[in-house]
């Protein structure tokens, strides 16, 4: 296989070794996609509690007296809903209505503002908002300076000690020592946190999670967990050429401001979109694939196996009159036609 | 999970880490540990019709795990007698048993002068000391 001469190491990485993970390429990171197997690690998740090195995801903070009038011009969502304290999912837009990135917006108070954007994009994404800065907001990436561990599960709050608290909320504490930033949000479907730490800290916070018995789970669970609960992965569900409103994430888009491509989604979504991201489920043994052709037009944009459901699964784009609950799909999986159903999101749900 | 890296000596092998066991004119074929090893825990094994026919060195059917699809490659030619539905149903069994439950199908052979063409244990161990 051939490897990039450089690939970028977390500061985990000698953690992930000494666990005998497997590592792989992953957005110029060498990353653990997992360390005894990706469908342990997604049940532990899905039944107590795993843990994510996702250090390789960017930091950008934005700061000024007009940070916020800044990022409501660029970000979709109502940034000034956000009271210091609060979090919010949003998108990066292009002209298009299309997604340079999707990320979380953190007020970490009245001028100052934290974004985590996918690893894939740190630099796209600093580059288009250092482009757009206007005088009296400040861009910063501080990328290198912090380590970021996703803590998801029934259990993962109740293991890490910590006080319940609403989703798309933070706070600050010490977990054995280490100041972190206990972010209520993740990508799993599952209640946890995103713990913010120093990079010299990480290790130290690694250790402190894992001694409370949390799983090492690597990046190929993550994908089955958010494939599940249908979250979206920008590079394949989303991305530049794909609007918000199509991709289903017209929720994140506050229509009533105007932000860069806002007319455009305004448009598409008076409209209607001509074709929609939908959810399924195989209705024969098969795995559906990233890429695969959908009868009639459309396109696989994620497939896995569900760990959980125990079939194939999977996301892509198909002509909205294709896109209800119920509809059968043709998925060609390497040549052969295998049925498949849409379903409404996510695919799978805890049942309570 | 999966079971301890092993490879019988009792069998021949394909450089593409699939192994045959010779059962008179019939052969019942397989994938090693390694190639299990490296796909990871497998969840579908897309299977021949039973009476088709294999070809040595060409691909009869694929295994997936969560992550990645892989060819199987005939390591003979043949036809097809039988293919395993207990790895058809629970995949993984190749993982927790490549030689034994975790056979995946049994040809009849169609050109028996290919088995000179085959692996034996040393020379498929230097093949993944290659690897």
């Amino acid at each position: 296989m051939a490897m990039p001469e450089t690939l970028l190491h977390t500061p985990l990485h000698g953690r992930h070794v000494a666990l005998g993970a497997k590592m792989v390429p992953f957005a110029g990171w060498e990353m653990p996609v997992q360390y005894e197997g990706v469908i342990p690690e997604h049940r532990a998740v899905r039944s107590d509690a795993g843990v994510f090195d996702v250090s390789h995801m960017g930091e950008l903070e934005v700061e000024g007296p007009r940070a916020l009038e800044f990022l409501q011009s660029v970000l979709s969502n109502d940034v000034d809903r956000l009271q210091p304290g609060e979090a919010q999912y949003t998108l990066l837009t292009n002209e298009i209505g299309g997604i340079v990135d999707d990320l979380i917006v953190y007020r970490l108070g009245e001028f100052f503002f934290l974004l985590v954007v996918n690893a894939g994009n740190r630099e796209a994404a600093y580059a288009w908002l250092k482009e757009r800065e206007i005088p009296g907001s400040d861009v910063r990436d501080v990328s290198d300076d912090c380590a970021l561990l996703a803590v998801q599960g029934p259990r993962a709050i109740e293991r890490l000690g910590l006080p319940p608290a609403q989703t798309f909320t933070f706070a600050e504490t010490t977990i054995d020592g280490v100041e972190v930033m206990v972010n209520r949000t993740g990508y799993t479907g599952e209640d946890g946190c995103e713990l913010l730490c120093m990079s010299e800290d990480a290790t130290r916070l690694w250790d402190a999670v894992l001694a409370r018995g949390v799983v090492p789970c690597g990046l190929g669970a993550r994908d089955t967990l958010r494939l599940e609960v249908c979250y979206p992965l920008h590079g394949n569900d989303i991305g530049p050429d794909t609007d918000a409103i199509s991709a289903g994430l017209g929720w994140a888009c506050a229509l009533d401001k105007d932000f860069e491509g806002a007319d455009v989604l305004r448009r598409v979504k008076e409209e209607g979109p001509e074709r929609r991201l939908v959810a399924f489920v195989m209705e024969e043994k098969a795995i559906p694939r990233h890429g695969m052709p959908i009868g009639g037009g459309g396109e696989v944009t994620s497939g896995s196996h569900s760990p959980m459901i125990g079939i194939g699964i999977g996301m892509g784009y198909v002509p909205s009159a294709q896109a209800k609950a119920d509809t059968e799909l043709t998925i060609d999986v390497r040549g052969k036609p295998r049925r498949a159903r849409v379903v409404k999101k996510p695919i799978y749900k805890r049942e309570d | 999970m999966g079971a301890a890296e092993s490879y019988p000596e009792d069998l021949k092998y394909h450089s593409e880490h699939d192994w045959a066991r010779l059962e008179g004119d019939e052969a019942v074929l397989g994938v090693t540990w390694f190639a299990a090893d490296a796909l990871g825990e497998l969840v579908h094994f897309e299977t021949p019709e039973v009476g088709a026919s294999v070809t040595k060195d060409q691909s009869y059917g694929e295994v997936e795990s969560v992550k990645a699809v892989s060819d199987v490659i005939a390591p003979l030619s043949g036809e097809v007698l039988e293919v395993n539905q207990q790895v058809v149903d629970a995949p993984e069994t190749v993982n927790d048993d490549p030689y034994g439950n975790g056979w995946l199908i049994r040809i009849r052979l169609s050109s028996p002068d290919e088995v000179g063409g085959l692996l034996d244990l040393e020379a498929y161990k230097q093949v993944l000391a290659s690897q």
